[in-house]
C-alpha cells in the first residue's frame, strides 16, 4: 500500500477526501438507490398478490404453477456465486490471477445456472396447461399476479445478467495480460453489486416464493 | 494538520492511463466537437443552463395560452384537449426541464469551484447525464407531432387518464412519449445526482471539512441523495406503466384489479420529494447571496444546515398530503396531516436564520439581493398556504381548486424561480467574466415580481369562491372573470419581465461592451470567489488548503492564521482527463432505444389491437449503448497535463 501512494502521489492519482476510493462510494450510492428500486417493486407485489379482478370470487391459488423445489435449488445456486465472487475479489487483492480466472469463472456459470432456471421457470408458467400465468391472467381469468410476478423477478433477472455480462467483461480483460492489483478495487465494486442481487433475491424468494405457502 | 486527514489511493495501472483504443479529441480542441464531448463541468453546467432557458421560454408559452383561454368565460382559443394537453406540458416542461435543469447547471458550476476539486469525480457520467437530459426534453417535445399529440393527464399522470381505453384519440401516443421522456429524465438526475455526492464526499479540497461546506453545496448534497432516493418510486411507477400501456400488464387497470390509488401513492412517494428537489437548491443560493449582500457571516450556519438535512427527510414522510380526499381513513390521514405541520418547522427556522443574517448587516440592494428577498416574502406566503391545506378539513376545500394553483406557484415561481434568478445574477459573472447591467436587472426584478403577484395572488381568491384546477373553462355567473382577467395581465407582465431576463443573461455570454467582473465583483465570500472570472478550465492551479468557512472573505479582511494556503505547484503539471465521445454515443444508443420503443408496435387503427412488433429499432439502440459503454470502459480517464503558473487561476 505504501508502494502504491507513492506512486500515487508521482503520478497525481485523485486524492480523496475520505481515503475511500471514489468508485465505491459511487457503488455504495447506486445500492442504496437500487434498495428503493426494489423497494417499490416488492411493495406493490405484497399490496396486489391477493387481489383478483372478480370481486368476491376466493383468491386463485398460485401453488398450482409453483415449483418450489427448483426455486430452492436456484436459490441455492445464486447464494453459491456468492462465495465464488468474494473469493475472486480476495484472490485479486493477493495479486493471484489464475485464482481470480477461475473464481470469476464460478460465479459466471453459478449466474448463468440461476437465469437459466428462471428462462426455464417463466416458460413453464406461461405455457403451463391450465395453470397458464401471464402478465395480465391467471388461469385464464384477469390477475394482477402475473403482473408483480414477472416486473419484480424480471428485474432480478435483469440485474443478474447485467452482473453476469460484467463478470464476463473482467474475464475476458484478465486474458489481455493488463489485469493487476490495480484492478481490485474495480471487482471489489463489482462484487458489491453482484452480493447486492443476492441479497434482494434472498428478500424476494420468502416475498414472492415461500409466502404463498405461509399465508 | 488539516492535510493529514487526505490519503492517497492505490492509482489504476500506468497502461490504463494511457490506453489510446479510439481515437479521442485532443487537448486543443475547440468549436463544436469541444462541446459535443466536453468534460469541463463548467461547459456542462452551461448547457444545462442554456437549454433549461430555452425549456423556460417554451413552459411559458404554454403557460399564456392557458392563461388566454381562461381570460373570459367559455371561451374557445383551445379546446378542452388541448388545454389539458397544455397544462400537462407546461407542469412537466417547468418541473423536469426547467427548474430540476436550472438547479443542475449551478450544481456542475459552483459546487466544485466551492468545495475546491477541479473537476467533479467522474467528469464522463457528467456529460452523459447532460445528453440524457437534454434527450428527454426532445422525447417529450416530439409528442406534439404524432397520434394524439401531447399527453394530456397532468404531470402527475393519474391513472388511469393513461389507460389507452379512456384515450379521447385513438393510439394516443402522448402518454408514452411521457413516459419514455420522463424515464430518461430520470437517468439523467440519478447519473448527476451519484457524481455530486461522490464529489462531494471525496474530492473535497484539504481542510474543506463537512461543517466548513458552503451552503449552497450543502444543500447539493442533500437535494442528490433526495433525488437517487426518490426517482426509484417513480421510475419504478412509469416502468409499469409502461408494462400496462405496452404489454397489457394490469398494474393500474380497475377493470382487472389493478389499483389505480397505487399510482397516487407511487406518484407522491417520489412527488413530494421532488418538490424538495426543486425548492432546497434555490434555498441553498439564497443562503449564499444573503450573507454576501448584508456584509456579514450566515447566521447559525450549522441550523441551517441541519434543518436542511431534516427538510430533505421528512420529505419522505409526508407525501399522502397530496391524498387527503382519496378515503385512506383517519389515522393515515392524521398522521400525515400532523408530519406536513411538523415539517414546516425548520422551514420556518431557515427564514429566521436569513432574517438574522440581514439584521444589523450593511444590505446592498443590489439585483441578485432583490431576488432573494423576493424568494424570502414569497416563498413565505407559499409556506403559509402549505400549513393551511395540510389541515384536513381544509384541505377538504381546497383540494383541486385554484387555491392550491397559487400555492405551488408562490412556492415555485416566487420560491425556486427568485432564487434561480437570484443564483443567475450572482454568478453569471464569475461564468463569463462580465458585469451584467444593473438597471435592467432591476427591471427584470420588478416586472417579474409585480406580475407574479398580479397573476397567482388573486387565485388565491378565485380558489376560495370555487373555480376549479385543470378546468379548460368556466360558465358566466360565478364571478370569475374579473380576476382571471387580472391575472392573465399579470402573467404577460411576469412573461415579458422572464423574456428579458433570459435575454440578459445568454447575451452577457457575448457582449463584449459590459464591464469586467474582476475576481470577486461583490465581496461575496466563498471559496470560487478567490479565482479568476471566467475561471480557468484547471480551476485551481495550487490546491487551496482551507482554513475557514468564509475562505474568500476571511482571505480578505481575516486574520492572518484563518488565509487559506496553497499546496506547492506541482511539476509534473496539473492532470486534466481527456474529452470523450464515449457519454454521446452512449447517449445516442439510449435516444434511439427510447424512439425505437415508442414506435416499435404496429397497431390496428380502429381497434387499438397491437398487430405486429418490430424490435429492429429498440435492438440498435441498445446495441450502440452497449458499444459506447464499452468503448467507455476501455478508454478510461485518459489524460494531458497543464503547466499554469503560480497564481494563474
Ligand atoms: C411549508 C411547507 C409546505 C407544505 C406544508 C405544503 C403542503 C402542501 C399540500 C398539503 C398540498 C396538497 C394540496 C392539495 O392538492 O389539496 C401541496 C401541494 C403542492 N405543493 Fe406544497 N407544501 C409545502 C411546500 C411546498 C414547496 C416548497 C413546494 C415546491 C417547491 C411545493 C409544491 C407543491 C406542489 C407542486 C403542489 C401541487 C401538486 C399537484 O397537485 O399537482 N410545496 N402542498
Ligand atoms: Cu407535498
Amino acid at each position: 500500500m505504501s508502494d502504491a501512494a507513492t506512486h500515487a502521489l508521482e503520478h497525481h492519482e485523485p486524492v480523496t477526501s475520505t481515503g475511500i476510493p471514489s468508485k465505491k462510494i459511487l457503488m455504495w450510492a447506486f445500492l442504496g438507490s437500487d434498495c428503493m428500486f426494489f423497494g417499490t417493486l416488492i411493495s406493490t407485489h405484497l399490496i396486489y398478490r391477493k387481489i383478483s379482478a372478480t370481486v368476491g370470487s376466493t383468491t386463485v391459488d398460485i401453488r398450482n404453477i409453483f415449483d418450489i423445489e427448483l426455486t430452492s435449488f436456484s436459490t441455492f445456486i445464486l447464494l453459491a456465486s456468492s462465495l465464488f465472487m468474494a473469493l475472486a475479489v480476495s484472490a485479486i487483492h493477493k495479486g493471484n490471477l489464475t485464482s481470480t480466472r477461475w473464481m470469476l469463472l464460478g460465479t459466471i456459470i453459478f449466474g448463468s445456472i440461476f437465469l437459466a432456471c428462471q428462462v426455464y421457470e417463466f416458460t413453464h408458467f406461461v405455457t403451463h396447461e391450465g395453470h397458464e400465468l401471464t402478465l395480465s391472467h391467471y388461469q385464464g381469468q384477469d390477475h394482477v399476479f402475473g403482473s408483480t410476478f414477472y416486473v419484480l423477478t424480471g428485474t432480478h433477472g435483469t440485474h443478474v445478467a447485467i452482473g453476469v455480462f460484467w463478470l464476463l467483461g473482467w474475464l475476458v480483460y484478465s486474458f489481455t495480460g493488463k489485469m493487476s492489483t490495480a484492478d481490485a478495487m474495480d471487482i471489489e465494486c463489482c462484487g458489491l453489486y453482484w452480493h447486492f442481487v443476492d441479497i434482494v433475491w434472498i428478500i424476494i424468494f420468502p416475498v414472492v416464493y415461500l409466502m404463498e405457502y405461509a399465508f | 494538520m488539516a492535510t493529514e486527514s487526505v490519503k492517497y489511493v492505490a492509482p489504476e495501472t500506468e497502461t490504463k492511463l494511457q490506453n489510446q483504443v479510439f481515437p479521442r479529441p485532443g487537448q486543443h480542441t475547440t468549436g463544436i466537437i469541444d462541446w459535443l464531448t466536453t468534460i469541463d463541468h463548467k461547459k456542462i453546467g452551461f448547457m444545462y443552463g442554456l437549454t433549461a432557458l430555452f425549456f423556460l421560454l417554451v413552459g411559458g408559452l404554454e403557460a399564456l395560452l392557458i392563461r388566454s383561454q381562461l381570460w373570459n368565460h367559455n371561451l374557445d382559443i383551445l379546446n378542452n384537449r388541448e388545454y389539458n394537453q397544455m397544462f400537462t406540458m407546461h407542469g412537466t416542461t417547468m418541473v423536469f426541464l426547467v427548474i430540476m435543469p436550472l438547479s443542475a447547471a449551478f450544481f456542475n458550476f459552483v459546487m466544485p469551484l466551492q468545495i475546491g476539486a477541479r473537476d467533479v469525480a467522474f467528469p464522463r457520467m457528467n456529460t452523459l447525464s447532460l445528453w440524457c437530459f437534454i434527450a428527454g426534453g426532445i422525447t417529450l417535445n416530439l409528442s406534439w407531432f404524432f397520434t394524439g399529440g401531447s399527453p394530456a393527464i397532468g404531470w402527475f399522470g393519474y391513472a388511469p387518464l393513461t389507460d389507452n381505453r379512456f384515450a379521447e384519440v385513438m393510439n394516443d401516443m402522448g402518454p408514452d412519449f411521457w413516459v419514455f421522456s420522463l424515464q430518461i429524465l430520470g437517468v439523467a438526475s440519478l447519473l448527476a445526482s451519484f457524481n455530486f455526492i461522490t464529489t462531494i464526499i471525496n474530492m473535497r479540497a484539504p481542510g474543506m471539512t463537512m461543517m466548513r461546506l458552503p451552503v449552497f453545496t450543502w444543500m447539493t448534497l442533500v437535494v442528490s441523495f433526495l433525488i437517487i432516493l426518490a426517482f426509484p418510486a417513480i421510475t419504478i411507477a412509469l416502468a409499469e406503466l409502461m408494462f400496462d400501456r405496452t404489454y397489457g400488464t394490469n398494474f393500474y387497470d380497475f377493470q382487472e384489479g389493478g389499483k389505480p390509488h397505487l399510482w397516487q401513492h407511487l406518484f407522491w412517494i417520489f412527488g413530494h420529494p421532488e418538490v424538495y428537489i426543486l425548492i432546497l437548491p434555490a434555498m441553498g443560493i439564497v443562503s449564499e447571496v444573503i450573507p454576501a449582500f448584508s456584509r456579514k457571516p450566515l447566521f447559525g450556519y450549522g441550523l441551517i444546515v441541519f434543518s436542511g438535512v431534516i427538510i430533505g427527510f421528512m420529505g419522505f414522510a409526508v407525501w399522502s398530503h397530496h391524498m387527503f380526499t382519496t378515503g385512506m381513513g383517519i389515522v393515515a390521514t392524521s398522521a400525515f396531516a400532523i408530519l406536513t405541520m411538523l415539517i414546516a418547522i425548520p422551514t420556518g427556522v431557515k427564514i429566521f436564520n436569513w432574517i438574522g443574517t440581514m439584521w444589523g448587516g450593511r444590505i446592498r440592494f443590489e439585483t441578485p439581493m432583490l431576488f432573494a428577498l423576493g424568494f424570502i416574502t414569497m416563498f413565505m406566503i407559499g409556506g403559509f398556504t402549505g400549513i393551511m391545506h395540510s389541515s384536513v378539513p381544509i384541505d377538504a376545500q381546497h383540494q383541486d381548486s385554484y387555491f392550491v394553483v397559487a400555492h405551488f406557484h408562490y412556492v415555485l415561481i416566487g420560491g425556486a424561480l427568485f432564487g434561480l434568478f437570484s443564483g443567475f445574477y450572482f454568478w453569471l459573472p464569475k461564468m463569463t467574466g462580465r458585469l451584467m447591467n444593473e438597471k435592467i436587472g432591476k427591471v427584470v426584478f420588478t416586472l417579474m415580481f409585480i406580475g407574479f403577484n398580479v397573476t397567482f395572488f388573486p387565485m388565491h381568491y378565485l380558489g376560495m369562491i370555487g373555480q376549479p384546477r385543470r378546468t379548460h373553462t368556466y360558465n358566466l355567473g360565478h364571478g370569475f372573470e374579473a380576476w382571471n382577467q387580472i391575472a392573465t395581465v399579470g402573467a404577460f407582465v411576469l412573461g415579458i419581465g422572464i423574456a428579458i431576463g433570459v435575454y440578459q443573461f445568454v447575451s452577457s455570454f457575448f457582449d463584449k461592451k459590459l464591464k469586467p467582473a474582476g475576481k470577486n465583483p461583490w465581496d461575496a465570500r466563498t471559496l470560487e470567489w478567490t479565482l479568476s472570472s471566467p475561471v480557468k478550465e484547471y480551476n485551481f492551479a495550487r490546491m487551496p488548503i482551507i482554513k475557514s468557512r468564509d475562505q474568500a472573505w476571511e482571505n480578505n479582511y481575516g486574520p492572518k492564521e484563518k488565509h487559506s494556503e496553497k499546496e506547492p505547484l506541482d511539476d509534473h503539471g496539473v492532470h486534466m482527463p481527456d474529452r470523450s465521445w464515449c457519454p454521446l454515443v452512449t447517449g445516442a444508443g439510449l435516444l434511439t432505444l427510447i424512439l425505437g420503443m415508442l414506435f416499435h408496435a404496429t397497431k390496428d387503427l380502429e381497434t387499438g389491437v397491437v398487430l405486429e412488433r418490430d424490435y429492429m429499432i429498440p435492438i440498435i439502440g441498445g446495441i450502440v449503448f452497449i458499444i459506447g459503454i464499452i468503448m467507455w470502459a476501455m478508454e478510461g480517464p485518459g489524460g494531458y497535463h497543464l503547466f499554469p503558473k503560480e497564481d494563474e487561476e
